[in-house]
């Protein structure tokens, strides 16, 4: 199972590194949603993958019984979902007041902070 | 040596840096007249280290300390010897005087109180660096010195001048510093001691070790740089920027000597072979004549100066790689006489600045009758610096004509150096200490008066000092003398030298410079114009290509900045990505570390079915021809990936996931429709070409990365331990919850504070906008 897993992960790598490549900031905000599920798909694998057995500890018992899903994995990953979220949540804003301020969608057009043609810094002391 | 004298002297090196702390506040409440209190720190310091020469003069060290950084076995820790001691006396005695000649000087200046507090952290600085012991406290010291140097001369910083100065000096000075760094380790490398103290007891273990000529080399370098000896010099004349107490203080009796101290100080064990008796002289003669001949070009006192401390540097250091005793004699009372007559010097020619508002010495003239004290300094402090007998530079001079004409050829030519360099350098002292008072009346617009006490006490303190220790010279070759001239040649030696003159050879070279220097003086106009005349023919200095240095560097880094800075947001993540792909994948073939083929995974249909929901998701979201069929392309990834956690034993991360999944779909939408943007790629396809190669490799790469990994053993521990303890101390029964809010509560505090922290971020985002006329004309719709 983890061998299709990884496939699928590796796919999920190439498509969104592909759509963060393209300069049009709508396609690179599509990439990095893609680019944080790969990631988190890839933490899941790398931690087992175990058939539909959560890790909860059952009623009757005090330990967890063997063959439940590894939960470490899961908790990494329950962290990062909130806080990839909130990065995406960010830089869709971001992207959307660039584009309303610089009236460009493509990345080579905007070049506020680093501008083209900058002069060399000043010889003095 | 009690504890309650080494506390005491814990307590001097620490003091002037207690000094500056308070001097600020003091200088507020005080003025200018805080320099009286703030001269007692100095004098105090002058007075225990006093107390130090009876032990020193009979042939006995002072050393204490304690453990700094035990674990590297690195002490901060002094030592005393005539060297130390000579050194610790100078700069607290003219120190004392420094102190106050800044106060009469830099009176009424907003800024007193920064200038003393700077001035006293020089002084613990270099006190610091001429007692310590240990290799590390020496080279923190050494670029303490240039630190305080660098903001002492930058201290009008609002002028160009003064900062290009100040940089000159940090960077030349600092490079030093390393190269001294370097050269220490190297010493400790060979002779596996860190303390200077231990050092001199290696006898010939350094110069017979293979690095000698490497330790010696980076060893000169910090020397070199620091006492300004030619082609390094042209920072020393440039410092001239700073206040005169300044160039009084650091660029004529204390810091620049630094590096003949270091000479000195290590003459013993690295001194004697002929690299040393070659390098030295060699740069010590080529550095006297050229700064005396650039200084007669001078025409502003401070500059003349400079030149002239250019040239004494390079007449010590000359006469400490000489190798002879009577050549160290030499130095060693040449360094003692210097520090008192060219301080004097300096404050006299800051004393006329300050009274005449004139430094060029063509417009000076004739204030001797107004300015009496100064005029009597002035003098006296010139003919101690022209070696004329009853004063001190006379014993110098007659010294260094003995050592050098003891030698052999090379001796003679050393000697031919000597006497041009002595010829001008008398020139020079006496149009700076005695032309300004005397003969016809100057271009001087000021009314001309006495300066204030506290403006020639130093100025008159050291000139009668050159008079008292020449005429007591018994008592100082005894206290101060003998004892440093025998720490510098490591064996006992006793100097003799006194101002009845001799008849001898010495007299005789002394009265040919003497000769030489009133014609000098005589014709000083002429001469002038015959160097200005050369050194514009020549055209091109250090101090220019110290210019084009910085302005080459500056231009290369422009360069590279454009290259790796190129402002183009694809270029930095074609780079990374390409960076990450290649990172990953060239180990995995290099070392043959690839996967093994895997066998055909056994899934179950349905779940092979959201396999392939993810996988047309994917690539729906890559060819979508519209925004709406990207948005929610995006969302059946998102939620065939919220389906795959749920079942494979994930039920929280699927809860969570599919309300991201929505909550990114329903946002995305409702701003991607605000926004007339395609999400289709209009891009050549070369470029797409491109991209897809990297995209692959990197996907490649993580897919066998993961591959890899679930290929070996899992190490369970960790997972093992929450499953055992979920339970039993956190009574819960939710693993991953428990683990969430009670093992890892804080990481969860942190990610909760990153989510309010892009609230935030969006929120002012959202609020500030700028005024419409700043947007270019292409703007869309807002």
């Amino acid at each position: 199972m983890e061998a299709a897993f990884s496939v699928l992960v590796g796919l999920f790598f190439a498509v969104g590194i592909y759509l963060i490549l393209s300069k049009h900031i709508i396609r690179i905000l599509l990439g990095i949603a893609i680019f944080g599920n790969a990631v988190n798909l890839l933490i899941f694998t790398s931690g087992r993958i175990v058939r539909s057995t959560a890790p909860i500890v059952p009623q009757h018992l005090d330990v967890l019984p063997a063959g439940a899903a590894n939960p470490l994995p899961q908790a990494l990953i329950l962290t990062a979902i909130v806080i990839s979220f909130s990065f995406f949540a960010f830089i869709l804003v971001l992207a959307f007041r660039a584009y309303q301020e610089i009236g460009v969608d493509d990345t080579t057009g905007m070049r506020v902070a680093e501008p083209r043609g900058e002069p060399l810094p000043p010889m003095g002391y | 040596m009690g504890t309650g004298a080494q506390s005491l002297t814990f307590l001097a090196l620490l003091l002037p840096f207690l000094g500056a702390a308070v001097a600020p506040a003091l200088t507020r409440v005080f003025k200018h007249n805080a320099a009286w209190l703030l001269a007692l720190l100095p004098l105090w310091m002058f007075i225990h280290f006093a107390g130090f020469l009876g032990t020193v003069s009979a042939g006995g060290t002072i050393a204490g300390g304690f453990d700094w950084i035990p674990s590297f076995g690195v002490r901060f820790s002094w030592f005393l010897d005539g060297l130390s001691l000579t050194f610790a006396l100078l700069i607290s005695g003219i120190g004392t005087l420094i102190v106050l000649y800044s106060g009469g000087y830099m009176k009424g200046h907003p800024q007193q109180g920064r200038f003393f507090s700077f001035i006293l952290m020089f002084m613990g600085a270099m006190q610091g660096l001429v007692v310590s012991d240990s290799f590390m406290m020496l080279f923190v010291f050494w670029e303490l010195t240039s630190i305080t140097s660098f903001l002492l001369i930058g201290f009008d910083h609002d002028r160009e001048a003064a900062r290009r100065a100040a940089l000159q000096a940090l960077i030349v000075t600092g490079m030093g510093g390393l190269s001294l760094l370097a050269g220490l380790l190297v010493i400790w490398n060979i002779t596996g001691v860190q303390q200077l103290s231990d050092l001199l007891g290696t006898g010939d273990a350094l110069r017979e070790a293979p690095f000698y000529l490497l330790a010696l080399v980076l060893v000169l370098g910090g020397a070199f740089t620091k006492s300004a000896q030619f082609p390094l010099h042209f920072w020393l004349p440039n410092a001239m920027q700073a206040p005169t107490p300044v160039s009084a203080y650091l660029h004529s009796a204390t810091m620049v000597k630094a590096g003949v101290y270091l000479l000195m100080r290590l003459n013993p064990v690295l001194g004697g072979t002929a690299a040393w008796e070659t390098i030295l002289p060699v740069f010590g003669g080529v550095t006297l004549l050229v700064g005396t001949v650039v200084g007669i070009r001078q025409t502003e006192l401070k500059q003349m100066l400079a030149y002239t401390t250019v040239a004494s540097l390079g007449l010590l250091v000359m006469l400490t790689g000489f190798g002879s005793d009577r050549a160290i004699e030499a130095a060693v009372l040449y360094l003692v006489a210097h520090s008192m007559f060219k301080g004097a010097l300096f404050m006299v020619a800051g004393l006329i600045d300050h009274e005449t508002g004139v430094r060029d010495i063509r417009r000076l003239g004739g204030v001797g009758r107004e300015m009496p004290v100064s005029f009597a300094a002035g003098t006296m402090a010139a003919l101690s610096m022209g070696g004329l007998p009853l004063f001190f530079g006379f014993l110098a001079k007659e010294e260094i004509y003995a050592a050098l004409t003891a030698g052999s050829t090379w001796g003679l030519l050393l000697t031919a150096v000597a006497v041009t360099g002595n010829a001008l350098m008398f020139a020079i002292a006496f149009m700076v200490g005695l032309k300004p008072f005397i003969g016809a009346r100057g271009d001087i617009q000021k009314k001309v008066h006495e300066g204030p006490a506290l403006l020639w006490i130093g100025p008159l303190t050291l000139a009668l000092a050159g008079l008292v220790s020449a005429l007591a010279s018994e008592a100082a070759h005894h206290l101060v003398s003998s004892p440093m001239a025998s720490a510098v040649a490591g064996s006992v030696l006793e100097v003799h030298a006194s101002t009845v003159p001799h008849i001898g050879l010495p007299l005789m070279l002394s009265l040919v410079t003497i000769a030489l220097g009133v014609a000098a003086y005589l014709l000083q106009d002429r001469l002038r114009d015959a160097v200005a005349g050369a050194l514009k023919a020549i055209g091109w200095g250090p101090d220019r290509g110290f210019d084009q240095a910085i302005r080459g560097l500056l231009r290369f880094s422009f360069v590279i900045t454009k290259i790796v800075q190129n402002g183009r947001l694809d270029i930095y993540l074609t780079v990374t990505f390409a960076t990450v792909a290649l990172v990953l994948l060239v180990p995995m073939f290099l070392y043959g570390e690839l996967p093994e083929m895997p066998s055909l995974p056994g899934l179950l249909p349905h779940e092979w079915t959201i396999f392939a929901i993810a996988v047309i998701g994917l690539g729906a979201v890559v060819y979508a021809k519209d925004r709406l069929t990207a948005i929610v392309s995006l969302g059946i990834q998102g939620l065939a990936v919220a389906l795959l956690f749920m079942l494979f034993g994930a039920p929280d991360l699927s809860f969570t996931q599919f309300m991201i999944e929505t909550l990114s779909v329903v946002i995305l939408a409702l701003v991607m429709t605000r926004l007339r943007l395609s999400p289709s790629d209009h891009r050549p396809a070369g470029e797409k070409a491109v991209d897809v190669i990297i995209s692959g490799a990197c996907g490649l790469a993580f897919g066998l990365l993961l591959l890899k990994v679930t290929e070996m053993p899992f190490d369970a521990t960790l997972s093992r331990f929450f499953e055992a303890h979920s339970l039993a101390i956190a009574h819960g029964r939710n693993i991953v919850n428990v683990i969430i809010v009670d093992f890892r509560g804080l990481d969860t505090l942190g990610e909760i504070a990153v989510v309010m922290i892009a609230g935030l971020a969006i929120l002012a985002l959202i609020r500030v906008t700028t005024p419409r006329k700043d947007r270019p004309e292409a703007a869309g719709e807002g």
